[in-house]
């Protein structure tokens, strides 16, 4: 039966991956006018016109290019990137984007294996202790933490670390021969912003969690046979916490992906966002194309985690009505 | 009942009939009061703003302020001035007073996201309790359409993307004008706002009186007016707080990326963005814009805080304390 409900999840998550692709298929080729002329500009005669609209299939219909596109993506060909398309010597958009999935793989995992350990421990603090002055400092804090821009944060944290102490350097460009200490050095600011952007949505949405199960009938069970609080909340409410938690997590790493377009451009820091970022300012569409579904796709695959954990963690959700 | 209320109620027919539970008052804690005086003082900037402001918006400043008496410098720097009695919170990166700019840039930047927020809102709760009554398109009695399957699907998918990546590609296929970027956003976050109607709708569509309603006869538009909306409106009037402040956000990131308002206009998120070299400098030109867009969105979420504590969560506060 387990299997059946997961079973139907993923379902829902390639259909959903599929009409997130139709999307941004969509969305990219809404623009008026031709590709293939905008790529070749001033360069365009009616020759090279046709000869670049034949090899981007441009003469083909548009839910023909679709599947074309889609047959591409799915065999790992994510096409050429505009830039030098029109002079003959494309780069494929695979060899640009490989170094920089693997430089914001490093950011994002450095930033999850340090902020949720520290976000679920301050989350459940002022779980345990409801109403105290610790709580309202850490709920207060927090509000005010989601409420206020990205870039806020990572300025403030410039402006101290980097101009008035001076221990690290404002911007986190990477040579790529970086090793050790000089690595930890220049990912230590853009990780920082990132951890509090992360930790502060963890905290709020552990401390509700754990709340919602303390308000439950089994716990007013135990406070009224008089177990200890300590004991209530690790052995009866922390063991029943641990799906919603997890689906906590699963859900803010999904949120990473709208933190790290703000922080990458911040610390000029070389990963995909800024990629995507650069990417769409100077409109090279089939390089904003490949990272929008990377992007997409992560999301869609960690909010299938989150899901899953639910299922997993609560029996009733097996059984889909 | 008290003697009033029966005077002011002469022809009561259903007077077996419990009354009505009293209208509770929303106190405000000194927190939601704090964020009604800086929502207040915005709305008046937001007005008077730009006539009070000491410059226009883009016009620089004369070098002649900054000489400083009894030293033969003549021409000393504009930009990146500390704020001081000519400028009060300093000049920019280009030699402007960050202070005009401020406050021309309210205009622009509150007044972007609220007319963005009204779409989100006419959009979404059309749509949504248009899907919650269960509208259908009819053709000789045969349901060809059901309004709620398909815009609950068409939803599903547009949630699946990240706000950010949605805005990200539509830019770059469409380009940034101020009515694109109104647009844009209120159809992202139509979705979510489309979300939270259908369900409210939902829930008092299955509800006594409304079948009461039904039963005695009334048409749909009348249930819709009558019953539907004044129940939903007041969690609809908590949400759109809320959303309010992801849309200022969510502007603020674009432009930040400079993606959103296109100079030379001011608006808050670009003002961080092009001041943002003046950071090494130790500058806090690029600290105020950002300070700015927090108080707003840090009052908002406190009068929203507020609100929502003072009218639900109040059953698990009493059991565990």
């Amino acid at each position: 039966m387990i299997w059946r409900a997961l079973f139907g999840r993923l379902c829902i998550s390639v259909v959903t991956l599929f009409v997130v692709s139709v999307l941004i298929f969509i969305g990219t080729n809404l623009l008026p006018g031709d590709v293939a002329q905008i790529l070749l500009g001033q360069m365009a005669t009616p020759d090279s016109l046709a000869a670049l609209q034949a090899k981007l299939g441009m003469d083909q219909a548009a839910h023909v290019r679709y599947f074309m596109w889609l047959r591409d993506v799915a065999t790992g060909d994510l096409g050429f990137s505009k830039a030098g398309l029109g002079a003959g010597n494309a780069t494929p958009i695979v060899q640009i984007i490989e170094p920089r999935i693997f430089n914001t793989l490093q950011l994002t995992s450095m930033v999850a294996v340090i902020a949720i350990p520290v976000a679920l421990f301050l989350g459940l603090l002022a779980a345990m202790h409801p109403g105290t002055r610790l709580d309202r400092t850490i709920t207060f804090s927090t509000l005010n933490l989601i409420s206020v821009p990205d870039f806020l944060v990572a300025t403030f944290l410039v402006l101290v670390f980097a101009v008035y102490l001076g221990w690290l350097p404002s911007i986190a460009y990477l040579r790529g021969d970086e090793t050790g200490w000089g690595l930890i050095r220049a990912l230590a600011m853009p990780t920082l912003t990132l951890m509090i952007i992360v930790s502060a949505q963890i905290i709020r949405m552990t401390r509700a969690t754990v709340l919602n199960v303390m308000s439950s009938p089994y716990v007013e069970m135990a406070i009224l046979k008089g177990v200890p609080r300590r004991r209530i909340i690790l052995r009866h409410a922390l063991l029943n916490a641990i799906g919603p938690i997890v689906n906590v997590i699963a859900l803010n790493l999904a949120w990473l992906v709208g933190g790290v377009v703000i922080v990458e451009q911040i610390f000029a820091y070389p990963g995909l966002a800024k990629l995507m970022i650069d990417a769409v300012l100077v409109r090279d569409l089939p390089l904003v194309q490949a990272c929008a579904m990377i992007f997409c796709a992560s999301y869609v695959v960690l909010i299938f985690i989150a899901d899953m954990a639910s299922i997993l963690s609560n029996p009733r959700l097996r059984y889909p009505k | 009942m008290s003697e009033t209320q029966k005077s002011m109620n002469p022809s009561r027919q259903f007077d077996e009939l419990p009354d009505a539970p009293p209208k509770r008052k929303i106190r405000l804690s000194w927190a939601g009061k704090i964020g009604i005086a800086v929502l207040v003082f915005w709305a008046i900037m937001v007005v008077i703003g730009p006539s009070i402001a000491p410059y226009h918006e883009a016009e620089f400043l004369e070098e002649s302020l900054f000489i400083v008496p009894g030293s033969d410098e003549k021409y000393p720097d504009t930009d990146f001035q500390p704020p001081s009695r000519i400028v009060l919170l300093g000049s920019d990166y280009m030699g402007r007073d960050t202070l005009s700019r401020i406050l021309f840039g309210a205009r622009t930047t509150i007044g972007i996201s609220f007319i963005a927020t009204i779409l989100a809102y006419l959009i979404g709760v059309t749509l949504g309790i248009a899907a919650a009554v269960g509208y259908r398109f009819e053709y000789r009695g045969f349901t060809i359409i059901e309004l709620d399957t398909v815009l609950s699907r068409l939803n599903d998918a547009l949630l699946s993307i990240p706000s950010i990546m949605l805005g990200l590609v539509m830019i770059a296929a469409l380009g940034s004008t101020i009515p694109l970027l109104i647009f844009l956003t209120g159809i992202i976050y139509a979705a979510s706002v489309f979300r939270i109607a259908r369900s409210l709708g939902q829930e008092v569509m299955v509800s006594d009186f409304v079948e009461a309603a039904r039963v005695r006869g009334e048409g749909l538009w009348w249930i819709i007016t009558r019953e539907i909306l004044p129940n939903v409106a007041m969690p609809l009037a908590t949400d759109f707080g809320l959303r309010f402040v992801w849309v200022i956000l969510f502007i603020s990131a674009l432009s930040f990326l400079g993606l959103g308002v296109q100079p030379p206009m001011s608006d808050w998120g670009s003002m961080v963005k092009e001041n943002l070299p003046g950071l090494i400098y130790g500058s806090v030109a690029p600290l105020i814009p950002s300070l700015a867009i927090a108080t707003l969105t840090i009052s908002v979420n406190m009068i929203v805080d507020d609100i929502s504590a003072q009218t639900g969560g109040k059953l698990a506060k009493r059991m565990i304390s």
